[in-house]
C-alpha cells in the first residue's frame, strides 16, 4: 500500500484533500490559526500519536509546545498522545507493551551503543503506521554527527545516526528545532489529508546527510545560486554569511541540520502551494 | 500567464519631488515603502543600502522614510536582502516588515512562508513584499569589468546605472555612456539562466520601468494586501497613475520581454536536464 493510501486509511480520509477545511489564503501563509485547528478538531477522528525521544535535546518537543494558542486544543481534542515521556508520561518496558500508533514522531538520532534506544526504535517501526523523523537529529543526525565518544557518563556511546539508517522513515521535518509553525501546519495538513502539502516532508525522509557545504556542492557548483540570501536567513546557528553574493560557511558553527539547503529556493520548489497560499 | 496572476497594471510615478530626484524610474519602491512606514502599515523595511564600496549594495534595515530614500535607485549586483529579514525581526524588534526583492529573492521568501521548516516566527511578520522586474543580475566583479574596462569609467565616478532600450547606461556628472546589452551578456551569473520569472510573479506588488515612459514605472498589483496598500498610496496622492493602455511603449513590451526570458531560460533548463543537472523548476 502506498504511503499516501496508508495515511488516508489510518486517518479515515477521503481520496481528495478537504478543500472546505483549507484556510483562506492570507491565513495559510501565517501558519495554522486557532479557528482552523478547532474546525479540524471538530470534523476529524483523532489520530493516535506517539512521541519517541532518542538522542535529542528536547528542543523539538519544546518547539511543538510553543504552539501555545493551539496546544490545548491540539492535545485534548485533535490528537491522542498515546506514548511519550514528556507529553504523556507513558513508557515502554517489558510489562507495558508499546501501543499502536497512527503516527510516531521520533526526536533525536539513535545511538548504536544504546541498546534501549535501538529496541525502542525497532518497536516503534512495528507499532506505528507512519514514522516521522522529527527534527534534524532524527532526520540528518544534525549536531550528534560530531560525536566521537569517550565522554562521561557513557564513554562507549560514540555512534549516532539518523533513524532512517536503521528503519524505514515515512516523512521528515528537519530543523534545529523545526519551527512551531511548520509543526502546526504539518499536523493540520496530516489531519486534513492534504497530501500536496506533505509531499516535501515525504521527500525529505530521504535526506539523511546534510551539511552547510551542501550549498556549495548542490547549489553553487551546480550553477543554481543567485545570491538571494535565504540560506543565511534560515541558518539557525549563524554559520552562514554572504560573500560576494555567495553563501560562505563557517564550518565551526555548522551543526549539519540541513536547514540552509531545505529552505533554498533552488533545492526544491513548491510553486503551486505557494501560489495557493498567496491566493495567486 | 506571461505576467503572472495580477489584479491590476498601471503606469505610475511618485509625486514627491525629492523621491523623483533620487529614484531609478517612477520611485514606486521608495514611495510605497516610505508611505507604508508613515502609515504604520510596516515598522521597518529591508532595503539595498550603500556599503563602503561604490555600487556594491548591502542589505540594511530602514526604520524611517529618510533611510528608505537614501537607499533609492537600482544597483545591478547582489544585495541579499532576504538574509536581513530575520535580523530585522529579532534584533530590530520589527513586527510588521516590508522589503524589496528581485524574483529569486521573492521565491526564497515565499517558500519560507509556506514551508518555514527552520524559520521561527518570521513568516507572519512580512506585510509588504515589493518585487522588481529582473532579467539577470551581475556579480560585482562583472559590473566593474564592463564599466571600468569596456566603458572606461571608474566606479566612483558613476552617478547612476540603468538598463533600457537594449543598452546598459552609465551616467557620470558630465557624461552619458552606453554599451549594447549583448556586450554584457556572459557577465551575468549563470543561476539567472534557469529563472522563469521576469516580473516578480510572487510579489505583493511588482514594479519596473519596462512598459512605461521615462520617469514612470509599470506597477502590477497581485495580492489583496499589495493591491490595497498601493491603492491607499494612490488615494493619498503618493503616486499619480495613468492607464497602462494609454502609455508607450505599453504592456506589449513587458509581455514580450517576460515571454523572452521564459522561452530562453526554459531552453537552458531543458539543456541542463538533458545533461542530468538538477533544476528545481
Amino acid at each position: 500500500m502506498s504511503l499516501i493510501n496508508r495515511i488516508k486509511k489510518f486517518f479515515g480520509m477521503e481520496a481528495k484533500p478537504d478543500i472546505e477545511a483549507e484556510p483562506d489564503a492570507a491565513k495559510s501563509a501565517e501558519g495554522a490559526s486557532e479557528q482552523e485547528v478547532e474546525k479540524v478538531a471538530e470534523e476529524k477522528a483523532k489520530p493516535r500519536i506517539g512521541y519517541i525521544h532518542l538522542s535529542g535535546c528536547t528542543g523539538d518537543v519544546m518547539s511543538l509546545s510553543e504552539n501555545y494558542d493551539i496546544l490545548a486544543e491540539l492535545l485534548t481534542n485533535m490528537v491522542d498522545i498515546v506514548y511519550g515521556q514528556t507529553l504523556a508520561d507513558v513508557w515502554w518496558d517489558d510489562e507495558n507493551p508499546m501501543p499502536e500508533m497512527d503516527l510516531a514522531l521520533v526526536e533525536g538520532s539513535v545511538c548504536l551503543q544504546d541498546e534501549h534506544s535501538l529496541h525502542e526504535l525497532m518497536e516503534v517501526r512495528k507499532r506505528a503506521a507512519m514514522v516521522c523523523a522529527f527534527g534534524s537529529c532524527s532526520a540528518t543526525g544534525c549536531f550528534t554527527r560530531y560525536s566521537r565518544g569517550g565522554q562521561q557518563a557513557r564513554p562507549d556511546h560514540e555512534s549516532f545516526v539518523p533513524i532512517a539508517d536503521l528503519i524505514d522513515v515515512d516523512c521528515a521535518i528537519p530543523g534545529c528545532p523545526p519551527s512551531p509553525e511548520i509543526i502546526a501546519k504539518t499536523v493540520v495538513a496530516l489531519i486534513n489529508g492534504d497530501m500536496d502539502y506533505l509531499q516535501p516532508m515525504i521527500d525529505l525522509a530521504g535526506m539523511t546527510e546534510a551539511c552547510g557545504c551542501d550549498l556549495q556542492l548542490k547549489v553553487v557548483n551546480k550553477a543554481l545560486c543567485t545570491g538571494c540570501g535565504t540560506c543565511v536567513m534560515a541558518c539557525q546557528t549563524r554559520a552562514l554569511d554572504m560573500t560576494n553574493g555567495r553563501p560562505e560557511l563557517n564550518s565551526d558553527r555548522c551543526i549539519k541540520c540541513g536547514i540552509c539547503y531545505v529552505q533554498c529556493p533552488r533545492s526544491w520548489w513548491p510553486e503551486e502551494r505557494i501560489k495557493k497560499d498567496l491566493g495567486l | 500567464m506571461v505576467l503572472g496572476t495580477y489584479k491590476e497594471i498601471v503606469s505610475a510615478r511618485a509625486t514627491d519631488k525629492q523621491i523623483q530626484k533620487v529614484s531609478q524610474d517612477g520611485g514606486i519602491v521608495t514611495g510605497l515603502l516610505a508611505f507604508a512606514l508613515e502609515e504604520k502599515i510596516i515598522e521597518g523595511a529591508v532595503v539595498a543600502g550603500p556599503s563602503d564600496v561604490f555600487w556594491k549594495p548591502e542589505p540594511m534595515v530602514a526604520m524611517s522614510a529618510d533611510e528608505i530614500i537614501a537607499a533609492a535607485g537600482t544597483k545591478y549586483t547582489f544585495s541579499p536582502n532576504v538574509m536581513m529579514l530575520k535580523k530585522a525581526v529579532r534584533q530590530y524588534g520589527i513586527e510588521k516588515l516590508g522589503t524589496v526583492a528581485i524574483p529569486c529573492q521573492t521565491m526564497g521568501i515565499r517558500k519560507m512562508q509556506s514551508y518555514p521548516f527552520g524559520v521561527r516566527f518570521l513568516a507572519d511578520k512580512l506585510e509588504l513584499l515589493i518585487g522588481i522586474y529582473c532579467m539577470e543580475n551581475f556579480p560585482y566583479a562583472s559590473l566593474e569589468t564592463f564599466i571600468s574596462e569596456k566603458m572606461g569609467v571608474s566606479m566612483e565616478m558613476v552617478e547612476k546605472m540603468d538598463i533600457g532600450k537594449g543598452k546598459f547606461w552609465v551616467y557620470t556628472q558630465d557624461e552619458v555612456l552606453s554599451i549594447p546589452l549583448k556586450e554584457t551578456h556572459g557577465y551575468e551569473q549563470s543561476g539567472c539562466n534557469v529563472c522563469l520569472d521576469y516580473v516578480a510573479e510572487l510579489g505583493d506588488v511588482s514594479t519596473g520601468s519596462v512598459g512605461s515612459p521615462d520617469g514612470w514605472s509599470t506597477v502590477i498589483t497581485r495580492t489583496d494586501g499589495g493591491d490595497s496598500i498601493f491603492k491607499q498610496a494612490v488615494d493619498a496622492g503618493v503616486f499619480e497613475t495613468k492607464a497602462i493602455a494609454d502609455v508607450k511603449p505599453g504592456l506589449d513590451l513587458l509581455q514580450k520581454l517576460s515571454a523572452q526570458k521564459k522561452e530562453k531560460n526554459q531552453k537552458t533548463i531543458d539543456e541542463r536536464k538533458a545533461m542530468g543537472l538538477p533544476v528545481p523548476f
